[in-house]
């Protein structure tokens, strides 16, 4: 892989020259999100219209039976969605480039040889841009309306469970309700770090212009929207009633509310592996010279072992959803035990890929923790290989534990003991994390920013959430916490204590670098303080809830043990309004006073701090020469990190070692 | 390089007060007071309780993972209380902190130490399940159990449906009832099935937990030590009522079980012989036959169930 500083040729098939001028046509014949709204609502309609002939609506449903055996409105709405996802991605442009390469007329480049983004306006962030700083706003602007959304139904959940005896919702509408918080965050939360923190900084952090597929990149935030509208569609159609795990067979029972549900889920399981994929390729093959492995920020180890489980685990996901949209829509039998089929199959399907998820969740967490820590206590990151073995080792044994989920499910005992061993050890690599948090802080000087006391309360969360997971991979334990409070206690600390507080710290501590501007830091001390103070309130109490037996997602519960529920919902209404300040602090520093930020505000010495805030169009006017590792604070003469104006010589020296290494080989 | 230089920097003759041995000294007694309380004054009362063997296992579990866990979290939590305290920012002081990269004998300490425990729990784990006295700890083995408890044990069939706990007695004719009656003292094996959907049988008191799947028969035993209530809750979501699928069972003496099994045994007798036989796992289609079985005897109500579909009884 030759690292060029001027391309010699312009990429492209049919020898493409750059566009010299900007595209004349006005912004609303551009594809943008009105395009793509029209598409998908276009698609929509097509594909249930062709569903409805399907399933003989308008009479031929005499050739389908197993199609026609089906609820009524499975294969108008399924379909509708398939082509529904078509047309929005057809609206947006997705599909232009592909077409003009298979009539062999130019893609558009530009002088760096980069596919040609905009670089200015706001337009471009309602657009397919390929430039990865876009893409990761757009997705930090999705998350955080994800994130707000399903916390709204969180509330709603909460308001119904002040009373055992008084209900708020019907049992209809809080099994929905229950469904959409639960499948929303677990869902899209899935990229909340990797989406706009890992596309954004990741080509800055290993000193590269781009990142390796930009089509995909922007593809895989695109999918997003379209996931999350389908998934708030199944309101629309009745909800689904088995919460975001979607067991069959109640799956397989349910209206048409669980197809949404299916096509949602499989959906962002798609947007998953595509932003993983990119990931990958980008860090191993767009590291500027000098940047070693050894010298990687530990945030990128982080996304590229988070990636790596999108790769491998979310395939098995988009298959499990594929076969439950099979049994529901042409009676398949693969969770129907009386046809031949099996409940337990997707039951271990799913958490095949359900537990690699929750490190998914977890380690993005680790990583921006791991990187804000010294710059923060002006110390090196402590035993730097021990925090990335931590990472690789969750990452690799998390593909080897999730028959905890299922203990006390009918699985041979015999596996038991062994994912019980399974699980009991990967809480030693998570250890490393706080083992190389412990030796930053030793001698530190450390400095209490917002993004600090984010990544403090993250570990004090964590450390939480995470031994509470060694209780419940105690298989004798784990026969009264399963299916309790306990449980979502302990996911609650760890997804929203661990990755949440480590998503807020890694935002205030980016949004200079991402928007030049700074969030206001008052309000921010204010968010911090109200958020970990809420939220321990709301989510230590639920540890007890579940031990004295309140079973998960339930709307009664034993009157004994209303008190403790009407102290955590009204904590968690305190925990919504802290949010709420987070938002005000967004929206108000970002869009009305944006207070300036440029340069390097807290003299870090990663590599995307050494460019201006926000970046130039490229990123870096040449490729850099890495010159030492990022995290040598205190050290004596320390080299900088990078050569950002390498003279000639030594760049394409770098170039021609690197390319004698490769012939000797 | 940087690892003498680690050396240097942390090397007890380098000045200056022994962090270490301070930590260690605030740690010490908080570890020993939290452990103390857990193990004596909150742990005779820790979840699930002691009404069965199972139950007591599980909360002797629980005990010794809190006596295990409070001195690790103890550590960490005042490890970083002390660095937000001794080692924080002070005004005007621009220098970087000293440059520590690794230390090889405290990284080696904390992954051994943690590999320890972690193993020790998992060792400890399997023994709490495959002690024969323990029989499986309660929770749901499947269709094959490899941890039973000696002797015969009593058995008692769970069939659970949307959304309703049913219990039947083949020892006794095979009578099914809503009524979940157990003796005491003696072992009992739960069949747990389901006729429809995913749920899970969990007895509280009792710490038993088997998932109730259609088609399979899950096998979790345990053994009453005391009399008293027991709360059975549905702990799988298996749809619109999930959360009102629960009942109360009782513990009972022997004398006063076999009493009431006798007497439900000839008081049921008519509708046992229209029920399904009794099996391990049954055939999800067979319910609405039951019901027209039901109305042609006479037996039920007007509309023909045998459990009348009111709305769930509040707790």
């Amino acid at each position: 892989m030759a690292i060029e500083t001027q391309p010699d040729r312009a990429q492209g098939a049919g020898g493409g020259q750059p566009l010299t001028g900007s595209s004349a046509r006005p912004w609303w014949r551009r594809p943008a999100i009105h395009t793509a709204i029209a598409g998908a609502v276009i698609g929509y309609v097509l594909g249930h219209l062709l569903g409805d002939y399907l399933t003989g609506a308008t009479g031929a449903a005499n050739q389908y039976p197993n199609i026609a055996l089906s609820d009524s409105e499975d294969w108008p709405i399924t379909l509708g969605y398939v082509f529904a996802i078509v047309g929005w991605l057809a609206g947006l442009g997705v599909f232009n480039d592909i077409f003009r390469q298979m009539i062999g007329r130019p893609n558009h480049v530009n002088g760096n040889g980069l596919p040609e983004h905009e670089t200015s306006g706001l337009a471009r962030y309602f657009r397919y841009s390929l430039d990865h700083k876009v893409v990761g706003i757009q997705y930090l602007v999705g998350m955080i309306i994800y994130f707000c959304t399903a916390g709204l139904f969180a509330m709603a959940i909460r308001t119904e469970l002040l009373s055992p005896v008084n209900h708020v919702f019907t049992s209809q509408v809080y099994v929905e309700i229950v469904g959409e918080h639960g499948t929303m965050m677990m869902m899209l939360m899935s990229s909340v770090i990797l989406g706009p923190f890992g596309n954004y900084l990741i080509p800055l952090m290993i000193g590269a212009k781009r990142v390796a597929f930009p089509r995909i990149e922007a593809l895989s935030f695109w999918l997003t929207p379209m996931a999350f509208l389908i998934l708030l569609s199944a309101l629309l159609l009745g909800g689904f009633p088995f919460g975001w795990t979607g067991y069959a067979p109640l799956s397989i029972q349910s209206t048409v509310g669980a197809d949404a549900y299916a096509m949602a889920f499989g959906l962002m399981g798609i947007s998953m592996i595509l932003a993983g994929f990119n990931i990958i390729v980008t860090v191993i093959c767009y590291r500027a010279p000098g940047m070693r492995w050894s010298r990687l920020p530990m945030f990128v180890w982080a996304m590229t072992t988070t990636s790596f489980l999108m790769v491998l685990a979310a395939p098995v996901l988009v298959g499990g959803m594929y076969m439950l949209l099979m049994d529901r829509n042409a009676q398949t039998a693969f969770f129907v035990d009386r046809l031949g089929g099996s409940s337990y199959l997707y039951e271990n399907l799913f958490w095949f890929f359900g537990h690699p998820e929750v490190y998914i969740l977890a380690l993005p967490g680790f990583g921006i923790v791991s990187e804000i820590i010294p710059v923060m206590c002006r110390k090196p990151l402590f035993a730097y290989k021990v925090a990335g073995a931590g990472m690789v080792g969750v990452g690799l044994l998390s593909f080897f534990v999730w028959q905890h989920h299922l203990f006390d499910s009918g699985i041979n005992p015999d596996m038991r003991p062994l994912f019980m061993l399974t699980t009991e050890l990967i809480s030693i690599p998570t250890g490393f994390i706080y083992l190389v948090a412990l030796g930053t802080f030793w001698k530190a000087k450390i400095r209490f920013t917002v993004p600090m006391l984010f990544a403090l309360g993250m570990y004090f969360n964590f450390l939480i959430g995470g031994v509470s997971g060694v209780f419940l991979s105690d298989v004798p334990a784990d026969t009264t916490e399963h299916g309790s409070f306990f449980v979502m206690a302990h996911f609650h600390y760890t997804i929203m204590g661990g990755l949440i507080f480590a998503f807020m710290a890694g935002l205030y501590y980016w949004l200079p670098k991402m928007m030049g501007i700074k969030l206001n830091t008052t309000l921010g001390k204010w968010q911090f303080w109200t958020m970990f103070i809420a939220f321990n309130s709301t989510f230590l109490p639920l540890f007890a809830v579940g031990m004295a037996g309140q079973p998960r997602r339930v709307f009664e519960y034993a009157l004994n043990l209303q008190p403790l529920n009407v102290w955590v919902s009204i904590s968690s209404f305190v925990l919504g309004f802290s949010i709420l300040l987070f938002v005000i602090n967004f929206v108000w520093s970002a869009v009305f006073v944006r207070e300036r930020e440029t340069g390097n505000p807290w003299n870090s010495r990663g590599l995307e701090w050494q460019v201006a805030s926000p970046p130039p169009a490229d990123n870096f006017d040449q490729i850099p020469v890495v010159l030492s590792g990022p995290y040598d604070y205190g050290v004596k003469d320390a080299q900088p990190v990078a050569d950002l104006h390498p003279p000639a010589g030594v760049l394409s020296a770098a170039i021609s070692q690197s390319a004698a290494i490769r012939a000797e080989a | 390089m940087a690892a003498s230089v680690a050396e240097d920097a942390q090397g007890p003759g380098s000045g200056g007060p022994n962090h270490g041995l301070r930590i260690f000294l605030i740690w010490l007694p908080i570890a020993v007071a939290a452990d103390l309380l857990l193990y004596f004054v909150y742990g005779p009362h820790m979840p699930p309780g002691k009404m069965s063997n199972t139950a007591a296992s599980q909360q002797f579990d629980i005990k010794v993972m809190s006596v295990l866990a409070a001195p690790v979290m103890a550590f960490v939590l005042v490890f970083m209380a002390y660095s937000v305290i001794v080692w924080r920012h002070r005004e005007g002081d621009e220098e970087d902190g000293p440059p520590i990269f690794g230390h090889a004998r405290i990284q080696a300490t904390w992954i051994t130490v943690t590999a320890v425990i972690v193993l020790f729990l998992a060792g400890f784990g399997t023994y709490e399940l495959a002690w024969p006295g323990f029989a499986g700890a309660g929770a749901g083995e499947g269709p094959a159990p490899i941890w039973k408890p000696d002797g015969t044990p009593l058995q008692v069939q769970v069939i659970a449906q949307q959304w309703r706990f049913t219990y039947r007695y083949p020892q006794f004719g095979g009578f099914e009832t809503t009524a979940l009656m157990l003796p005491v003292g003696e072992p009992i094996q739960f069949n747990v099935t389901s006729l429809d959907v995913i749920h899970s049988f969990w007895a509280y008191q009792l710490g038993v937990k088997a998932d109730a799947n259609p088609g399979v028969n899950n096998v979790a035993y345990t053994t009453a030590q005391q009399t008293g209530t027991v709360t059975v809750r549905c702990a799988e979501l298996c749809g619109l009522w999930h959360g009102a699928m629960f009942n109360f069972g009782k513990v009972v003496s022997v004398a006063a079980f076999k009493a009431w099994a006798d007497k439900t045994e000839v008081q049921l007798a008519s509708v046992t012989k229209i029920l399904p036989p009794y099996a391990t796992t049954y055939d999800p289609t067979v319910v609405p036959q039951i019901n027209k079985a039901m109305a042609k005897a006479g037996i039920g109500g007007a509309n023909g169930y045998y459990y009348p579909p009111n709305d769930p009884v509040q707790p």
